[in-house]
């Protein structure tokens, strides 16, 4: 077919950052998947709840204690993670490697905190239903914390080799922070879910 | 069986033969009569929808439009607006009328007899609570009385099961720790037949029951005998093959009331060879077919949870023999 | 021919011949098994995923084949009852997550880059990880299968038969680690076309210039994204029940069985439309081409299809009107399943109206498409009668029902699929079906696709129910019965002579030009089959119908860099050109990745401590598929 040549793209940046970058399109539709499945389990957490006689079931509350420092170290680690961003965003190398490091630490931090909250919530996986659910739920949302500390491991080791001064880079930054923005604030339902509900 | 099919559905039974004794299409009861109704009426208005929308097709491949896109465009919204509101009409009018079936199907019964029905792999656990006396257990047949509403409560002893006699009532799931109720009436005596309705598992082919609805006077007779313990043995065969049930291990899952067999993972075989039919459905109620049954239950109804228990060939016979008199 | 590259080198410098031979360089699959294994080209991936869903419709035809052999006479022994639910259930579970929905998928997978005017997918990797996901996913499930340990349960595995007490062995636990497998490859697809659609469109492809198999692909992936977790939390949840004691369907424990069927039908009811929404972008991207002139209802047409898509989400209880839900909720889910009807009607009636004014042309695709009508809207009736709760307490689980979505699937979705076969086969191969046999295949499968469905209206009407293995001789079935069965082998001989066209054509066809239907998409606007590289200069959109309406120019952009793989990111609204962007070159990373997820899976069925060690290799193989690689895809 002939061809007329009616467009010249040729000053375009050479890669998208923010919402012109793939990866962040790639990243929100992954948050969408798994802020569905969030969504999901609380509702058979509901569901499951709104069946049964007595919630929990032969099970005291959980303790407030593991899961509300959990909450508060999550939520402090906002400030970091956006500061972190924000770094990125001004491509300053040195800060970010710096941020980096103090994220790694704050996802390390909550997901230790963790192996006491599932000993707070007083019953077991196969206990009964009540059991099964807050299991599941906790758990899903600490295979979360996981996944996006690994990331932010690898992404730290990359900010230390030759790799790390390109614009690809502090975009890849920039997405993991939204990442851990939506673990933490997917976690503030779930942690109303747990601990608010059996005390109703 | 009389088969009385809905008019505009003869045409199609014709290609089928004409069995009605577990058909929708031949209504015994005001449940299913009311569901015939609605059947009716959508087959209807539906096919004359499915017809006119082909008839359009049609019409719109042979004609050669010579209309200027303009104008095109302008009459094509104009017939798809309409034809939109046509739809919305007829969605409505459906709609209603489902409404209005639910309506009547689930009126409230006055003074029905109940019956208790537990759907088990793959047989069915029919219970009377005793009125006057005690509760009469049988399996895989309900006898009603006709012309009197019998309220059926629901419940599954395994996985899920489903209970219909499409002549009497759309189905019903049974559900393990969830209790349902249907209500139907058999208008006139007769023999319906049922049959489970939702995969539950190897056997779900062979999960029939019969619904035998009789006059309100053979029915109350058909009670009372129930309620009676077996009879004794009435010969020295039919004695034998009792004193081999009792012995073997028979009892530990079945029950023969005024003997020492009382277990209840299998059906109660008090009367036993009152029923019409033998294994939720398979096999007529012969004394033929209670001994086949019973030396290899496995081959007639794979996996099915009666175990073959070895007989030498006189205790087949005489367990046979006196199962065959539990009337 | 072949000019020095140098870096930086654009398009804009270089002659027809030169650029081809400079694009074909960075964008070509390296030959040979490892060029094979690991390309990331979205047309070999796609050509790759209808080949193997293709594949899985074949067998799961045969086994429809057996079940119809043990079905035509009454107590037949044939097959085993433990044979034939194994062979029920993998015919329902492969035609849903190996056929019907990867189908679609695949043919969005190849087309919609293409239609779009762009160079390769968004996350090409993501789209190689997904196809072997797919495929380690069907050979599991027939592998099982093979070996006699395949699963019994229907595909709608209703606990508790698909529980830890009745379902034992490990069938089950095969069939709920298929779907993590089908269930990922599809997600992943989805987040691709999404992606695809929403950053990668030509310059000017604004959001009413989209094609509308493109507009139904992009509706679909967003139901698959809302609906597919659904499905994952089911069986995760069923996984746990069998295999660490958990208790969600257990009643006995405060668990409840019904908790089961929300789950499954809120994503299954989802899934009915993410299999028939690309049928319908399919017809309506077909449809102008054959009757010579635009779509009429653009507009209307995509309204639809997006309220189709969020309807789809108010109908799962539907599946469930027996259950014994209350009242109130049952009038509910009727007004809106009926409510459905609605948007469908819609693309129904301007349909008719694009043909009332067209001229239409009887070709192959086009006769699929005048079967489709007859069919699907058929089972579109049959479907209002089954979302009526009282009525569906008749029709519900019995050989009704089998009519009804087979009508619907069949007929809505697979001759549509068949239609677009024939229509894109040119492009795939370069070569046309033939038309000789096109319409004997077109012709044969409509009569036996009627003949073996519509007489099981008629046998559900008279009380049989679904999933049984036989049935007595007294219940008189018998003689519609072999009716069915016999019809069953003409409608295999059908999709055999498919095949058949199919695999000779795609050798000795007649060579097909760029564009050999006239059409105006801008899938035809590149060679078939297209190059490694789509297209040498992207297109740039005017109009709806950009091959129609350019007078045989087609106005292109240059600038873009080809001494790396480049593409262009658009605004999402306008299409207006925002960034180049790289495009990843091929890698073996997502195999090896798609192998770790394996032995993971695989392991969590015989220990739940697999999960732990298996996640070790996983996290190499991602870390080696993320890490740069230093080429010029990476300069920013």
């Amino acid at each position: 077919m002939k061809q007329d040549v009616v467009v010249d793209l040729s000053d375009l940046p050479m890669n998208g950052s923010g919402t012109a970058s793939l990866t962040w399109w790639g990243t929100v539709a992954f948050m969408l998947i798994e802020g569905t499945g969030f969504a999901l389990m609380i509702s058979v957490y509901l569901y499951l709840g709104s069946l049964a006689p007595a919630w929990p079931i032969e099970a005291p509350p959980p303790e407030w204690g593991p899961g509300t420092g959990v909450t508060l170290l999550l939520l402090a680690s906002l400030v970091p993670n956006v500061l972190l961003s924000r770094w990125a965003a001004a491509r300053d190398l040195r800060k970010v490697r710096a941020g980096l490091l103090i994220m790694a630490v704050f996802g390390t931090a909550p997901l230790v905190l963790r192996v006491w909250e599932f000993m707070a919530l007083d019953v077991s996986w196969d206990s009964n239903a009540y059991g099964s659910a807050v299991w599941m739920l906790l758990g899903l949302h600490t295979t979360h914390i996981l996944t996006d500390l690994l990331e932010t491991y690898v992404l730290a080791a990359l900010m230390f080799t030759r790799h790390a001064d390109n614009p690809r880079r502090f975009g890849d930054v920039q997405d993991g922070a939204m990442y851990w923005n939506f673990v933490v604030l997917t976690w503030l339902p779930i942690y109303a879910c747990l601990y608010g509900i059996p005390r109703l | 069986m009389r088969t009385r099919p809905l008019p505009s559905l003869a045409l199609l039974l014709l290609c089928g033969g004409c069995a009605g004794w577990q058909s929708a299409l031949d209504p015994q009861g005001p449940s299913a009569q009311a569901l015939g109704q609605l059947l009716h009426g959508f087959v209807l208005v539906l096919a004359a929808i499915w017809l006119a929308v082909l008839v359009v097709l049609a019409v719109a491949l042979r004609r050669r439009s010579r209309a200027t896109p303009q104008a095109a465009d302008r009459h094509a919204g104009i017939a798809v607006g309409t034809a939109c509101v046509a739809t919305v009409l007829v969605i409505t009018g459906l709609t209603l009328a489902s409404y209005v079936t639910t309506r009547v199907i689930s009126a409230g019964a006055e003074a029905p007899l109940v019956v208790r029905v537990r759907a088990l792999q793959w047989w069915w656990e029919v219970t009377y609570p005793g009125e006057a006396g005690p509760d009469v257990v049988t399996a895989n047949e309900i006898r009603i009385p006709a012309g009197r509403p019998v309220r059926i409560e629901l419940s599954a002893a395994d996985v899920i099961h489903s209970f219909w006699v499409p002549n009497l009532a759309g189905k019903q799931d049974l559900i393990p720790g969830r209790d349902n109720v249907l209500t139907l009436t058999a208008r006139r005596p007769g023999q319906y037949r049922g049959q489970c309705a939702e995969f539950c598992g190897m056997q779900h082919a062979h999960m029939a029951f019969m619904v035998i609805a009789e006059p309100p006077e053979a029915f109350a007779a058909w009670r009372a005998a129930q309620q009676a313990d077996s009879a004794a043995p009435a010969g020295a065969e039919e004695a034998f093959g009792r004193q081999v049930f009792e012995q073997k291990p028979c009892g530990a899952c079945h029950t023969v009331r005024g003997t020492e067999a009382r277990g209840t993972n299998g059906p109660d075989l008090t009367h036993l060879a009152s029923r019409a039919t033998l294994a939720a459905g398979m096999l007529p109620m012969t004394r033929g077919a209670l001994a086949a049954w019973i030396a290899d239950p496995q081959t007639i109804k794979p996996g099915n949870n009666m175990p073959m228990v070895p007989l030498t060939p006189a205790e087949l016979q005489a367990v046979s023999a006196w199962l065959a008199t539990l009337r | 021919m072949s000019a020095r590259i140098q870096d930086d080198q654009r398009d804009t410098d270089l002659a027809d011949a030169p650029l081809d031979a400079a694009l074909r360089r960075v964008w070509d699959t390296p030959r040979g098994v490892w060029g094979a294994l690991a390309t990331v080209d979205h047309k070999v991936i796609g050509r790759r995923y209808i080949a193997t869903a293709f594949v899985f419709l074949a067998f799961g035809g045969v086994l429809a084949l057996l079940m119809r052999w043990q079905l035509a006479r009454p107590e037949s022994r044939v097959l085993t009852p433990d044979l034939y639910n194994q062979i029920f259930t993998v015919h329902g579970t492969s035609m849903m997550f190996l056929f019907a929905v990867p189908v679609m998928e695949a043919m969005a997978v190849y087309l919609v880059p293409l239609m779009v005017g762009t160079r390769n997918i968004a996350f090409p990797r993501l789209n190689a990880f997904s196809y072997w996901m797919y495929l380690v996913g069907g050979i599991l499930l027939w592998g099982a299968f093979l070996v006699d340990m395949g699963p019994d349960i229907g595909w709608f595995a209703y606990v508790p038969l698909a529980g830890p007490q009745y379902g034992a062995g490990k069938r089950v636990d095969i069939w709920a680690q298929m779907i993590t497998f089908t269930e990922i490859s599809a997600l992943a697809v989805a987040v691709e076309i999404v992606v695809t659609v929403l950053k990668q469109r030509a310059p000017g492809m604004s959001l009413d210039r989209i094609p509308l198999f493109v507009w139904a692909m992009l509706v679909t992936s967003f139901i698959i994204i809302m609906a597919m977790p659904a499905v994952m939390v089911a069986s995760t949840a069923l996984i746990l029940d069998r295999l660490v004691g958990t208790h969600f369907f257990n009643p006995a424990e405060g668990g409840d069985v019904l908790l089961w069927q929300h789950l499954f039908w809120f994503f299954g009811h989802p899934e009915v439309y993410i299999i028939f929404l690309p049928a319908v972008g399919m017809i309506s991207s077909i449809l102008p081409t054959f009757v010579r002139r635009p779509i009429f209802g653009y507009l209307p047409l995509v309204l639809a299809m997006v309220s189709v898509g969020i309807l789809s989400f108010g109908l799962w209880v539907h599946h469930m009107f027996t259950t014994g839900l209350p009242r109130l909720g049952e009038s509910f889910f009727t007004a809106s399943s009926m409510a459905i009807a609605l948007p469908s009607g819609i693309q129904i009636f301007c349909w008719l109206a694009t043909i009332w004014y067209g001229r239409p042309v009887y070709r192959t695709p086009f006769l699929f498409i005048l079967a489709f009508f007859f069919t699907f809207i058929m089972g579109g009736m049959t479907g209002v009668m089954v979302a009526s709760v009282p009525l569906d307490t008749q029709l519900h689980d019995s050989y009704f029902v089998v009519a009804h979505f087979h009508y619907v699937l069949v007929g809505g979705a697979v001759f549509p699929l068949l239609g677009g076969v024939y229509y894109w086969f040119p492009k795939f191969t370069g070569r046309m079906m033939s038309e000789r046999v096109g319409k004997w295949v077109a012709g044969l499968l409509f009569a036996a696709f009627n003949f073996t469905f519509f007489p099981m209206h008629v046998l559900g009407l008279l009380g049989m129910p679904r999933r049984v293995y036989t049935y007595q001789l007294d219940m008189g079935w018998g003689g519609l019965n072999l009716f069915v069965s016999l019809s069953a082998v003409v409608l295999a001989a059908g999709f055999l002579l498919f095949f058949y066209d199919a695999v000779r054509s795609a050798r000795h066809g007649e060579p097909a030009g760029d564009n050999p239907w006239g059409a105006a998409t801008l899938e035809w606007a590149t060679a078939s089959p297209p190059p490694s590289y789509n297209f040498a200069r992207l297109p740039v959109v005017r109009s709806a119908n950009p091959l129609w309406e350019d007078d045989g120019v087609l106005p292109v952009a240059g600038g873009l860099r080809v001494d790396r793989r480049e593409l262009l990111v658009t605004t999402v609204g306008g299409a207006l050109p925002e960034a180049r962007e790289s495009s990843p070159r091929p890698t073996i990373w997502p195999l090896w990745s798609a192998l770790a997820t394996t032995a993971l899976l695989l392991g969590s069925i015989l220990t739940p401590w697999a999960v732990v060690w298996g996640a070790v290799p996983v996290t190499i193989a991602l870390i080696g598929w993320f890490w740069p690689g230093g080429r010029k895809e990476e300069e920013s």
